[in-house]
């Protein structure tokens, strides 16, 4: 038995002229839940589709427990939730979860797993006819009822009401509890901080960092305010110690990073003071995984 | 929400092959019956030109009527069910995602592939008691019977073939178009309505080469007594094997 659920080294897949992932490495230790974070278009689902064995990469190696992933003595071992769910269009609800049920040895009960996903109101319901949402939640259930050993999920949350977030949370805390490895792809940084072990941040096919999101965070403080959006920086950036840098990175935010001391949280207010401003929601701390995500990836939006 | 420690322990494993079977090609073939667009398609029209054909002398047919149409309207059953309702719900499957989500599970490929098979068959079946009945009812006297059920299913065999080149390689709304058009032609043009021996010589020359002549002929000539020939096995099979083979290169999940 590997180490590891899922092992990628150097893996580079191409669509005719764009290189959708260009040599990503990373590894999921068993039982374990690894987020791969990152804007659209940074070649998430194509990892994540690699190592379910639905696309064969072009170059690297790829080992999902210890097999290649298009091996069939994989797929009972491992539960999918492609982006965007599947069924048949007028299949029910609860016909499909059975089908999927009825493929695996010994898996989870489906009218107690619909319950615990809501859908037990829209077993009867057509799959076209289904909201966005409810897909999504059919979706996760076909990936969880066989009880495997390894799940993907790719945007597992995407389009999911704050309530149905939170329960696909306690679904990750409560399969990683109970041993089960999980892969799943986000561009949320709550969700990433709050589920993972490890996060893999990747922009343009590449990683651009790994670690925990405690390691990812803690490089440097943070000073952060608002007040009115357009102020001018100059004195301040003079007043401030030359390792503090100043910025506005959205209108009304303002962010000071660097070594952040008592005299530097002085600075701050007297200057405020001088332009007439109150600092409002003034607070010292680590940097977010946010931060750290736009730092590395650009502000700039991706189509 | 919480969850009892262990209630995901992981116990993994493929389920049991006639049971994945039996579950897959019992929801493909509900599906099917219970679309309204596949029935009328697959019943209701095979069953309005059952009807209308025996009791209209819109074309010429030998008497009695009901014995030269029966036939015809059986192979229109097959092309209707295993051709066209095939092509177009496997369009919108891929379209919908359902081939990744069961490619996704233990579900070998070769049982992916059974299952459509045997909801096929079990559909024709469904078709061919329900037109046999009606026509027994205008007066049908069938013989050859058994000749019948093994054209069916290897017609069924030949067009779901076609079926999936077709669903599986393009777009759900060309197949929609395309799968519909080539029905209408066989319809009037492929040795269906019109039986191939009446058409001018150069046509029917080539119009025999096609399955649903083909088909047609052998089922005609099956339920008057005789005995299939060989044409018609060898012409069925090859069309079935050539998509079939086509297929395996051409078919996408998504």
């Amino acid at each position: 038995m590997s180490e590891s659920a899922v092992e990628v080294a150097d893996v580079v897949k191409r669509f005719g002229p764009t290189t959708a992932v260009a040599g990503v490495d990373l590894s999921l230790p068993r039982g374990q839940v690894l987020a791969l974070l990152g804007p659209n278009g940074a070649g998430k689902t194509t990892t994540v589709e690699m190592c379910a064995g639905f696309l064969r990469p072009d170059s690297g190696s790829l080992r999902v427990l210890g097999m290649d992933p298009m091996s069939a003595a994989l797929r009972p071992r491992v539960g999918v939730m492609p982006q965007g769910g599947g069924a048949y269009p007028g299949v029910r609800a609860a016909e499909m979860l059975r089908l999927v049920a009825a493929c695996a040895r010994d898996p989870l009960d489906p009218p107690w797993l619909l319950d615990v996903l809501g859908l037990s109101g829209a077993a009867r319901t057509p799959y076209k006819r289904l909201s966005g949402g409810q897909q999504q939640r059919l979706s996760l259930a076909c990936a969880l009822v066989g009880r495997p050993e390894l799940v993907f999920m790719d945007e597992p949350t995407a389009g999911l009401d704050p309530q149905a977030r939170r329960l696909v949370w306690d679904l990750v805390s409560a399969l990683r509890a109970d041993g089960v490895s999980v892969l799943l792809t986000t561009h949320l940084m709550d969700e990433a901080e709050a589920l993972a072990d490890r996060v893999v941040i990747i922009d343009g096919g590449r990683v651009v960092a790994e670690g925990t999101p405690a390691a990812l965070t803690t490089e440097g403080q943070m000073l952060r305010f608002r007040t009115r959006p357009g102020l001018d920086l100059t004195l301040l950036s003079a007043a401030l110690p030359e390792s503090c840098v100043v910025a506005e990175p959205s209108p009304g935010a303002y962010l000071v990073s660097g070594e952040v001391d008592p005299q530097v949280v002085s600075a701050v207010t007297a200057w405020c003071a001088q332009q007439g401003v109150l600092a409002e929601e003034l607070r010292v701390g680590r940097r977010s995984l946010e931060d750290v995500f736009l730092e590395l990836t650009g502000r700039e939006l991706r189509s | 929400m919480t969850f009892p420690s262990g209630t995901f322990t992981p116990a993994p494993g493929a389920g049991r092959p006639l049971r994945m079977l039996w579950v897959h090609a019992r929801t493909e073939a509900t599906l099917t019956l219970r679309n309204g667009e596949q029935v009328l398609l697959t019943l209701l029209i095979p069953l309005a030109l059952l009807i209308g054909l025996t009791l209209v002398p819109v074309i010429a047919l030998p008497s009695p009527r009901v014995d030269a149409v029966t036939p015809r309207v059986l192979a229109l059953a097959v092309l209707s069910s295993a051709f066209t309702g095939q092509a177009i719900a496997l369009g919108f499957d891929r379209r919908y995602g359902v081939l990744k989500r069961l490619a996704a599970t233990a579900l070998p490929r070769w049982l992916l592939v059974l299952g459509r098979v045997v909801a096929g068959l079990v559909v024709v079946a469904v078709q061919a008691v329900v037109i046999s009945v009606v026509a027994l009812l205008l007066g049908w006297s069938p013989s050859g019977l058994l000749w019948m059920v093994a054209l069916l299913a290897l017609g069924t065999l030949c067009f779901g073939a076609l079926g999936v080149l077709l669903g599986g390689a393009l777009k759900a709304e060309v197949v929609l178009a395309l799968a519909n058009v080539v029905w209408f032609v066989l319809l009037l043009a492929g040795g269906i309505v019109v039986a191939t021996a009446d058409l001018p010589s150069g046509m029917a020359s080539v119009v025999a080469l096609l399955p649903s002549a083909a088909l047609t002929d052998g089922l005609t000539t099956a339920l008057s007594g005789g005995v299939p020939p060989l044409s018609v096995w060898v012409t069925l099979t090859a069309w079935g094997v050539g998509a079939g083979v086509l297929a395996t290169r051409t078919t996408r999940l998504t």
